[in-house]
């Protein structure tokens, strides 16, 4: 053994380095590294939060207005003459009558002096194409207006929309502009009456698809999506959750269990659009489901989802202290009742939680949906999983492709009630991991 | 001093330890069990007979391999990867390694208590209702209500918390936990109890009262309890089997190892040379 008094080491005392110079300088250098670094991370922070606050800013600012839209009263006149020349005054009859003609006749009233046929057609062009359909409902719902005289608020053309909105510009030359000076004139005649205002535009959220801007709706998406999702819920949670349980609780450990968990992580990572393909030619191309159906969609999202939930749920079930097994266990419990009655349950709101988020993930996808044809045209309303459908984010992806310059305020409204429903998931998530959060 | 004891501990000439029991009736009856983890040697070859409705203690410092048998006894040990149990464990002369026994129905008779108290997050209750129901021991909710009030009884925990039985278990304190703990094994009334260091996590009024009840239960079932305090085996125990190193050193009365162990590594343990 060395004598520990024998070992020649000395250090200078410590107070002594502190004290110098050199110590002195070592601390100040301390000091401004620890304020330099809390700076970059206040820098990280703010940057991130100016780009979300620039991207929500441009969405909402570009998408409120959808909300609203521009209406036109006009004095409507339920000519009998016209609904109903024969006088039987059944539903059928009033039902296929020409309510265009309607508002030919007041906006003729309203402006007397248009005369010639292209004038007048430019007139008609001031109210939606939609608008008779919003006069044949008002008559059908109430039978006793026929040979009366209301007035009645009128959806407005997107042009004439557009122009109250202030997106198009009065001083460009008329041939660079949607809408004709004219119009404008009749347009400014109207609202120095009062007959033009914006209200709040309930078609955007009851509607389906349309090339018309301002009949276009979200509903048909906001449908789709429901189906498309409730499926992929239905399908890859218990799938997700019993292979979650499988290979956390009861797999033995092995180089066949390592290999498939190295697997689900790669599938985790793969592109969205590569199991839009392989949906594309495995449910489209060889079992023959039917094109743009939710039904497809689901099966497709599950397959995108399905790796998030195993992952989340088995780092619930990891997260399970091992006692509670061993208790249950102890008491004479099989590993099948231990996990069902006690593991689980605890489990729970990981799993939950793993899969709310993974279902906010399918909610915004939208490159495989591409694939298996939901990206078509749909003006219906989706009546069932194998309807022809559309969802959400595929809307926000047609209507910023299309022409119509009312489109624009539109996609960013549909962008809105999408981020409102992730919101929404999100919050779920947070709330169910608040309120089951361990209770051991 | 120290060294020179842990050097020793193989002696040349290997006594018998006096694990079996001729005197009385067994309960549990082990020969020549090795366990092995991995490669690891963990126990060589435990013969220790446990006597029926009395209390063995076994002791040893850490690593000893005291839990590893207490395990083996019930098969907690079954879902340990790489484990491996060699040897004979009997209960009332039935191997409960046979292929043919079921392993469940052998937890239901050999419960067990746990050393860090571990009640479900449920309520009280249901604490000790969950193995009598999983067990069809109640035929209805009467006769449920009577194993629950019996189990917390005989675990001294009855009139403490009988207001409160909706509450969750994990509400309680950790020695009112570990009698939920000791009356949800009683409740489907086994016939050994095997207790994993109980009173570890608990202080010494709650040690008391939980020392108290165990002497108290010896009447009705046979315990097997690991210990780290010398005090506490000598406190409840009728029999002490001292394991050192994966071997069982010495096993007889308390009263006698305490007093006149046979062996020196016994010896020195039980006066704190090592440990």
């Amino acid at each position: 053994m060395t004598d520990i008094a024998q070992i020649d080491f000395r250090p200078r005392a410590i107070s002594v380095v502190l004290a110098s110079d050199e110590g002195q300088r070592r601390i100040q250098r301390r000091y401004a590294a620890e304020r330099r670094f809390r700076l970059y991370g206040i820098g990280a922070i703010g940057l991130a939060i100016a780009f979300l606050v620039l991207m929500l800013g441009t969405v909402l600012s570009n998408g409120m207005t959808a909300f609203w839209q521009t209406h036109v009263r006009l004095d409507i006149t339920f000519d009998k003459e016209l609904l109903d020349p024969d006088g039987k005054g059944d539903r059928a009859t009033l039902e296929q009558a020409d309510y265009a003609a309607l508002i030919r006749a007041a906006l003729g009233r309203e402006f007397p002096d248009v005369s010639g046929r292209s004038d007048r057609r430019d007139l008609f062009e001031l109210v939606s194409g939609g608008a008779t359909f919003e006069l044949r409902r008002m008559l059908l719902d109430d039978p006793s207006l026929l040979g009366r005289t209301v007035p009645v608020w009128l959806t407005s053309s997107d042009e004439v929309d557009m122009l109250i909105k202030g997106v198009f510009d009065r001083t460009e030359p008329e041939a660079a502009r949607k809408i004709k000076d004219k119009q404008i004139k009749w347009v400014d005649a109207l609202a120095a009456k009062g007959a033009v205002e914006r209200q709040f535009h309930t078609t955007f959220f009851t509607a389906g698809d349309s090339r018309e801007p301002e009949q276009a709706g979200i509903w048909g998406g906001f449908v789709g999506s429901v189906y498309t999702l409730g499926l992929t819920l239905l399908l890859c949670l218990p799938i997700g959750v019993l292979a979650a349980v499988y290979l956390e609780e009861f797999a033995p450990k092995n180089r066949w269990t390592d290999l498939i968990e190295v697997n689900i992580n790669n599938l985790a990572a793969v592109p969205s659009i590569v199991f839009g393909l392989l949906g594309l030619a495995v449910f489209l191309g060889f079992f023959g489901l039917p094109r743009s159906a939710p039904l497809v969609g689901g099966m497709v999202l599950a397959l995108i989802v399905l790796p998030t939930i195993i992952i989340a749920g088995r780092a619930a079930l990891k997260a399970v202290p091992p006692s509670i097994r061993e208790a249950a266990l102890g008491v004479g419990a099989s590993r099948q009742q231990a996990v069902w009655h006690h593991v689980l349950p605890l489990a729970m709101p990981g799993v939950m939680t793993g899969s709310i988020i993974g279902m906010a993930h399918a909610l915004g996808e939208t490159a495989p949906l591409l694939m298996i044809g939901m990206v078509a045209f749909v003006v219906d309303i989706p009546t069932g999983p194998t309807s022809p459908a559309t969802v959400l984010p595929v809307q926000v992806f047609m209507w910023a492709d299309s022409p119509e310059r009312a489109f624009v305020e539109k996609t960013s409204a549909a962008i809105i009630v999408l981020l409102v429903l992730l919101g929404l998931m999100n919050a779920a998530a947070i709330y169910l991991r608040k309120k089951f959060e361990r209770r051991w | 001093m120290n060294d020179s004891l842990v050097a020793q501990s193989a002696p040349a000439e290997k006594m018998d330890p006096g694990g079996l029991l001729t005197d009385r009736t067994v309960k549990m009856r082990t020969r020549d069990v090795h366990v092995f983890y991995g490669p690891k040697e963990a126990l060589k070859g435990i013969d220790l007979d446990i006597g029926d409705r009395e209390v063995t203690a076994l002791i040893g410092p850490s690593g000893c391999g005291k839990s590893t048998y207490l395990r083996c006894l019930n098969r907690m040990n079954d879902y340990i990867e790489g484990i491996r149990v060699e040897g004979r464990i009997e209960l009332d002369g039935r191997d409960v390694y046979d292929k043919s026994l079921d392993v469940v129905q052998l937890r239901a008779q050999i419960g067990m208590v746990f050393q860090k108290p571990n009640p479900f997050p449920k309520p009280i209750y249901e604490n000790v209702a969950y193995g009598p129901r999983i067990h069809g021991l109640a035929k209805n909710r009467a006769e449920l209500d009577e194993i629950v009030e019996g189990s917390l009884r005989k675990a001294a925990l009855w009139e403490e918390v009988k207001d409160r039985l909706d509450q969750p278990g994990t509400g309680l304190s950790g020695g009112q936990q570990q009698r939920l703990c000791i009356a949800r094994a009683i409740a489907v009334n086994p016939e050994v109890v095997l207790m994993d260091e109980p009173c570890s996590a608990l202080d010494p009024i709650a040690t008391a009262k939980i020392e108290e009840l165990i002497d108290e239960l010896r009447a009705n079932y046979t315990i097997v309890i690991v210990t780290h305090s010398m005090q506490q085996a000598a406190r409840v125990s009728q029999r002490t089997a001292f394991f050192h190193l994966g071997d069982l050193v010495e096993c007889g009365e308390t009263e006698q190892i305490f007093t006149t162990p046979r062996e020196q590594r016994t010896q020195a343990y039980i006066t704190g040379r090592f440990g």
